[in-house]
């Protein structure tokens, strides 16, 4: 993961770079708010990929000379199929338009999400799918 | 049933015969390639449910990027029948077909639709999720119930933003950038506006879960060999982009939350109404800019709109750029050329971007000029490595002038194009002339029209007989090409000229003394070829539903993985892979005899080793 890492790290150093220049330069503070928060948001996961890459060394995607069968053994477990994404999307779909059109819309709105988060939690726990 | 995907059936085949494998994978389009059903055959076990039950739960990556670019196809076509009653309005001047109302509302959804819903949905939803798991082998993207939400939120998000037209008052009509103070609720009353803000919101959170798939999905789920440094261009494109949706989305989605806030929940973020004058000890200057305690800033909006809206413009353009990418070197019958450097100037892009956003705000007086004008004329240096590297891998190449590579080659045209009147734009005097006149019209136009429209469509032609294992036919797609290109040239250059004689944008109708006319109509009927020439683009996908031709696996004699896999590819994607040795491991096992040309960095490699060797 250390290309990875990098990738994230310069982000960070980039956009400190750059705030630190934009800062001293204009004195303007929305804009060095959100370089700050860029640069963060390079050096969070960055690092965090950093440390783990010094844990685990190189992973049979970072060699070159990796063959195929390097890799055999379980990927993921990934869920064929589930009817939980929708039923959280049409909640949130309900909620979000209960602050235009009448808050009593939030009442199936929120039901679903609750129903939705439930279903997917114990659809992980048990393992099934629709 | 949880499926669990066991790498042990993901093995290369034990160094196959290769003539055995030649002949099935490159087969010619027709020549007895298998229908899709077939080439399902073995992947199409129990993997859910079916039917219009199989669109709603599927968690799978390649349903969910269809149902991604079904709809960003949609919407795409009806902001485009919006663009054509914007133009008929502006045939003639004191048009009336259309009140100023309605121009307002048009010009506002056709510019939210394809910035919002079609242009960057259509990437990295549709595309993006659809091929990146295929190009580096994994078997879907990471969070597969993440992906699906991500669709819904989608889809709501542009319903309720369409809903606009149905409500009392009508859509918004602040234009897709909403400034404040236009955007608040004294200026901009109705449901119209908030359900737009609400609209945004959903696609925001929308977009943000796509971003993490796509970074969780390239960092952990690469087959092995697969290095960071042979995934195709278009993958790493999507990595890039998918970082931006990460620094840019959560700043309009917040932005919008406290629009409505303002609007609503009566806050004074944007706005300066209600505002006490403040003087004495609250009332202080940082280097020569009145600052006042407890006031909204309408240039607030200005800042956070355009730190979302200037990455947005990349977030809309790199996607395509790996589009490009993946079809020049392969109608060139050539590796990509200069392959780390495209890699590099992708992300020179990318973190220039995030730095150039109030060059859209020259004209404010309040931003630092030369700062912005530095950086954005920076980035003119990475997109000219890309053009060279185009060029170059164009350079002695065999082209094959294919449908995709044609609109290949038009967006080259057309980017470039955009591109100069973006370095001229990048100018402040020039901008401070020509902001908010037809000049900066035509040249977004350019860009976006370039990049989401001539390489979104080369994409669509190229992935096509990977996605349904059919291929479009050619005659009708250069049809739609050339329709395309000379109906893009005749809307958009007199758009240049009528912007430098002073037209500005967003008027719903003009004076007839000016010498205005002429160009608008000939802008009009560049917008009406344009619209035929998608009409030429459903007739061929009508016709290629109804009569089939079978593509076979790689009717291209592709290079990167998605090609290796049958058209459609199986649940969960691969069977078996092939040894991944180079940035183009298809070609590399289709072409073992041509393996002793290196390319691309095992070029470099072999340089590197040639040159210590001794002569012998």
């Amino acid at each position: 993961m250390r290309v990875e890492a990098i990738l994230l790290l310069f982000l960070g150093v980039f956009f400190g770079v750059v705030g630190l220049v934009y800062w001293f330069w204009s004195y303007e503070d929305a804009g060095t708010a959100m370089l700050v928060g860029t640069c963060l948001l390079g050096f969070l996961p960055g690092s965090y990929y950093f440390f783990w890459h010094r844990r685990m060394g190189y992973r049979v995607e970072d060699r070159n000379d990796a063959s195929i069968e390097e890799g055999a053994g379980e990927i993921n477990s990934f869920p064929g199929s589930s009817i939980w994404p929708f039923v959280l999307g049409m909640g949130a779909f309900l909620t979000v338009n209960s602050l235009v059109f009448g808050i009593w819309l939030i009442l199936p709105g929120i039901t679903l999400i609750v129903t939705a988060l439930v279903g997917v939690t114990a659809e992980s726990r048990r393992g099934g799918h629709v | 049933m949880t499926d669990v995907t066991d790498v042990t059936d993901v093995i290369a085949p034990p160094t196959p015969g290769l003539d055995e494998a030649l002949p099935e994978v490159i087969l010619p389009p027709g020549a007895g390639g298998h229908l899709p059903d077939d080439a399902h055959a073995h992947g199409h076990e129990d993997h859910g449910p079916t039917g219009i039950l199989k669109w709603l739960t599927s968690t799978d990556h390649k349903v969910i990027g269809l149902s991604y670019m079904i709809t960003s196809i949609v919407l795409f076509y009806f902001a485009g029948i919006m663009a054509l009653f914007l133009r008929i309005q502006l045939t003639t001047p004191h048009s009336s077909f259309l009140t100023f109302g309605q121009y307002n509302e048009l010009f506002t959804m056709h510019g939210s639709l394809m910035l919002y819903l079609f242009a960057g949905p259509f990437a990295f939803g549709g595309l993006a999720n659809y091929i990146v798991p295929l190009q580096i082998g994994a078997p879907d993207m990471a969070f597969p119930r993440l992906n699906a939400l991500s669709y819904w939120l989608y889809l709501t998000g542009s319903i309720t933003m369409l809903m606009g037209f149905f409500v009392a008052g009508g859509a918004a009509s602040f234009g897709w950038v909403a400034y404040a103070p236009l955007s608040s609720a004294t200026s901009s009353p109705g449901l119209g506006g908030d359900v737009w803000i609400m609209g945004i919101a959903l696609t925001g959170f929308s977009a943000i879960f796509t971003g993490v798939n796509l970074v969780g999905t390239i960092f952990y789920l690469r087959a092995p060999g697969m290095t960071m440094f042979r995934m195709p261009i278009f993958t790493w494109n999507m990595l890039v982009t998918a970082i931006l949706i990460l620094i840019a989305f959560p700043v309009l989605t917040s932005a919008m939350v406290m629009l409505f806030a303002d609007r609503h929940f009566g806050t004074h973020i944007f706005t300066v109404t209600g505002c006490h004058t403040v003087t004495g000890a609250t009332q202080f200057l940082v280097h020569g800019q009145l600052t006042q305690i407890g006031c909204g800033s309408p240039l607030l909006w200005q800042n956070l709109f355009w730190f979302f809206g200037h990455p947005e413009v990349y977030i809309l353009a790199l996607p395509f750029f790996g589009i490009v990418t993946e079809i020049l070197p392969v109608f060139s019958r050539k590796p990509v050329f200069g392959y780390k450097g495209m890699v590099f100037a992708t992300m020179a892009i990318a973190a220039l971007s995030t730095g150039v956003w109030a060059h859209h705000m020259f004209t404010t007086g309040a931003v630092l000029l030369p700062f912005f004008s530095f950086l954005s004329l920076l980035i003119a240096v990475p997109t000219g490595i890309k053009f060279f590297n185009w060029i170059g891998t164009m350079w002695h190449g065999q082209l094959a002038f294919t449908t995709p590579m044609l609109f290949c080659l038009g967006f080259l045209l057309a980017f470039l194009m955009g591109g100069v009147t973006g370095i001229m734009l990048a100018s402040p005097p020039i901008d401070f002339a020509t902001h908010d006149t037809y000049f900066v019209v035509a040249h977004f136009h350019q860009v976006l029209e370039g990049t989401a429209v001539f390489a979104g469509f080369a994409g669509v032609y190229y992935w096509y007989p990977k996605m349904f294992g059919r291929m479009l036919d050619e005659k009708l797609g250069k049809w739609h090409f050339w329709l395309l290109f000379v109906g893009f040239w005749l809307t958009f250059m007199p758009q240049y000229v009528v912007g430098l004689k002073g037209m500005p944008r967003r008027v719903a109708s003009y004076p007839s003394n000016l010498g205005w006319q002429v160009y608008n109509e000939l802008s009009t009927i560049g917008a009406f070829i344009i619209a035929l020439s998608f009409a030429i683009m459903l007739w061929n996908f009508w016709k290629s539903w109804r009569k089939p031709v079978p593509s076979g696996n790689n009717p291209w004699d592709a290079h990167t993985l998605e090609w290796f896999t049958t058209s459609p590819p199986p649940h969960h994607n691969y069977t078996h892979l092939p040894p991944i040795r180079s940035e183009r491991p298809t070609w590399d096992y289709n072409h073992p005899d041509a393996l002793a040309v290196p390319h691309g960095i095992a070029a470099e490699a072999a340089a590197k080793v040639r040159m210590k060797e001794p002569v012998a």
